[in-house]
């Protein structure tokens, strides 16, 4: 299973590696990364179809993930639609029910609770 | 005629009593001028009318002299020195009279003149003393319109201290409120901050307990592979768990640097100015003002550009202070693009771009947004202390005049901006390396 991590902070890939370790070891999950919504777009026209979750931080400087939420919904939902999770540092309910609305599929907050992100994935690979 | 010295010394002496009867002097010399008064009467009438002629016209010439000696020397009766000295002709022209009677035949032709000559002494006494009066009279006139007006002077110099007094407590208050403005202005936007405070705090302490967590989870890996026997996995699980510590390290640092940055904008400036890299605060405050606004307005976004020029020299500079410039800069051309994307279309993407550059001399900062821009009209006031666009409330209308006093009074830079309305804004600051 590919997973698109999109975040301003390039620190949060060596996070990512270290935590799916014995899963990406395994081959179950395999992780790349774009440091923008813009660099996601990029990303996304090459690889749409083989990624299967994007997890993308909202606040970022430029596109923000709101936006590049926006754009995967309208430019890449054929079926099957990837499943977006969106991550904010802001847990508040104004962004969740944006996000909701843009059609995520669910909503993080940061501090990432890894535990609970793994249980997530193990559903939807399930 | 041998009556008209001893008159003379009465009226002198009734003169003098009657001007001192209102001052303070009188008890002094009321029992002296009461006899005086009827002493030479008593003298008269008893010793003088008796007498010959030319003994009592001698005596009268003594008497008369002798008050006016008197008086004379008696520093009390200074103001009436000129009226007595009129009596010293009647003296003279009693004493010869006297002495001419004494040796004369009794010629009336000659008693006549002498008669003449005494009358006239006499007379004289009185055109001299009218003279006197008309002349006091003046000077009192002049005395009391003189203290009228030194009355008037003194009422109107104590206006004139009042008012100074209350100008300058005035100024005093003034120069009050100002600091309490500026120390407001210095907390408005350490407010505006707090929240991109808190952001920029918020990611590196999230890094910090992630990484500790997930080395914590490695260590357990790495025993289960020194169990195994994999000695290659091992080492780059162990190699990993090296470049975590450093991670954990560098984004406590971070989160240390902005702490720093934070109390050192809210302390009083020490005006000290220290080597400083301009790009590193200057980042850093666009950093913080970008994410104030996004605490504030969840909506809000703008792409942030940095042509940070790498080469670029230490400067001395107060670094507190230039970082207030900054992020005054930075807060107002963020509040620019803001309210441009309320009116301008979906296309509108919200630009601020941070420039530095080094010159011979200078090193030159520009910050240049695409929001609504300055009106022409009101460029000139922007520097204004208290001229603000913002709705009452919103802005304290100080920070550009302090900035403008930073850069230019502080730091002896210049501080400039082009604008056009609707299209951009670009401020520049130039500071001698």
């Amino acid at each position: 299973m590919k997973i698109l991590v999109v975040d301003d902070e390039a620190d949060v890939q060596p996070l990512f590696q270290q935590r799916f370790r014995k899963e990406i070891r395994n081959g179950e999950i395999s992780f790349d990364f774009a440091l923008s919504g813009e660099q996601a777009l990029v990303y996304l026209q090459e690889k749409h179809s083989e990624v299967v979750l994007i997890l993308s931080d909202i606040n970022m400087p430029g596109m923000s993930g709101l936006e590049l939420l926006s754009h995967i919904r309208h430019d890449y939902n054929m079926p099957p639609p990837p499943v977006v999770m969106m991550i904010t540092a802001y847990g508040d309910e104004d962004s969740y029910q944006q996000a909701i609305q843009k059609g995520a599929d669910d909503f993080l907050t940061k501090p990432l609770d890894f535990n609970l992100l793994k249980d997530k994935l193990k559903t939807l690979i399930a | 005629m041998h009556l008209f010295p001893y008159l003379a010394a009465f009226l002198l002496a009734q003169h003098i009593q009657k001007n001192i009867k209102t001052t303070e002097l009188y008890p002094k010399w009321r029992s002296i001028l009461l006899f005086a008064n009827w002493g030479v009467i008593v003298f008269y009438l008893v010793v003088a009318s008796r007498s010959d002629n030319w003994f009592s016209d001698i005596t009268g010439s003594l008497v008369l002299w002798g008050y006016v000696t008197y008086i004379n020397r008696e520093s009390d009766f200074r103001p009436f020195w000129p009226f007595a000295n009129t009596h010293y002709p009647l003296i003279l022209a009693s004493g010869i009279y006297a002495v001419a009677e004494f040796f004369s035949d009794g010629s009336p032709k000659l008693n006549m003149y002498y008669q003449f000559m005494i009358l006239g002494a006499f007379m004289w006494i009185f055109g001299r003393g009218a003279a006197f009066k008309k002349q006091q009279k003046q000077v009192q006139i002049v005395t009391e319109k003189n203290s009228e007006l030194e009355t008037l002077v003194a009422l109107r110099t104590a206006e004139l201290t009042r008012q100074k007094n209350e100008l300058q407590q005035t100024v005093q208050e003034l120069k009050a409120t100002q600091a309490q403005l500026i120390q407001q202005e210095k907390l408005a936007s350490l407010g505006e901050l707090t929240a991109g405070i808190a952001h920029e705090i918020q990611n590196p302490l999230n890094f910090v307990n992630n990484f500790s967590e997930v080395s914590a989870e490695l260590i357990d890996e790495l025993e289960e592979e020194l169990n195994k026997g994999d000695k290659e996995e091992a080492i780059a699980i162990a190699e990993d768990i090296k470049q975590n510590l450093e991670k954990i390290r560098h984004h406590g640092k971070r989160a240390d640097g902005i702490v720093k940055g934070m109390l050192q904008h809210s302390r009083a400036s020490t005006g000290q100015k220290e080597p400083t890299d301009i790009n590193v605060v200057a980042d850093e405050y666009l950093r913080l003002a970008y994410h104030g606004l996004r605490a504030k307005d969840k909506m809000f976004n703008a792409e942030l550009i940095a042509n940070l020029d790498g080469n670029l020299p230490k400067i001395n500079i107060v670094p507190q202070d230039i970082g207030r410039v900054l992020l005054n800069l930075f807060t107002n051309a963020f509040y620019a693009t803001h309210q441009k994307r309320k009116t301008a279309g979906a296309d509108y993407k919200p630009t601020v771009a941070l420039t530095t550059a080094t010159t011979d001399n200078e090193v030159v900062i520009t910050v240049k947004d695409n929001g609504t821009g300055i009106p022409e009209e009101v460029r000139d006031k922007i520097m204004q202390p208290f001229f603000t666009t913002k709705p009452t409330g919103e802005g304290t209308g100080l920070g550009l005049s302090l900035s403008y006093d930073i850069v230019v009074k502080g730091h002896g830079g210049t501080i400039n901006v082009e604008s056009e309305e609707g299209e951009y804004t670009q401020f520049t600051i130039s500071l001698p390396r």
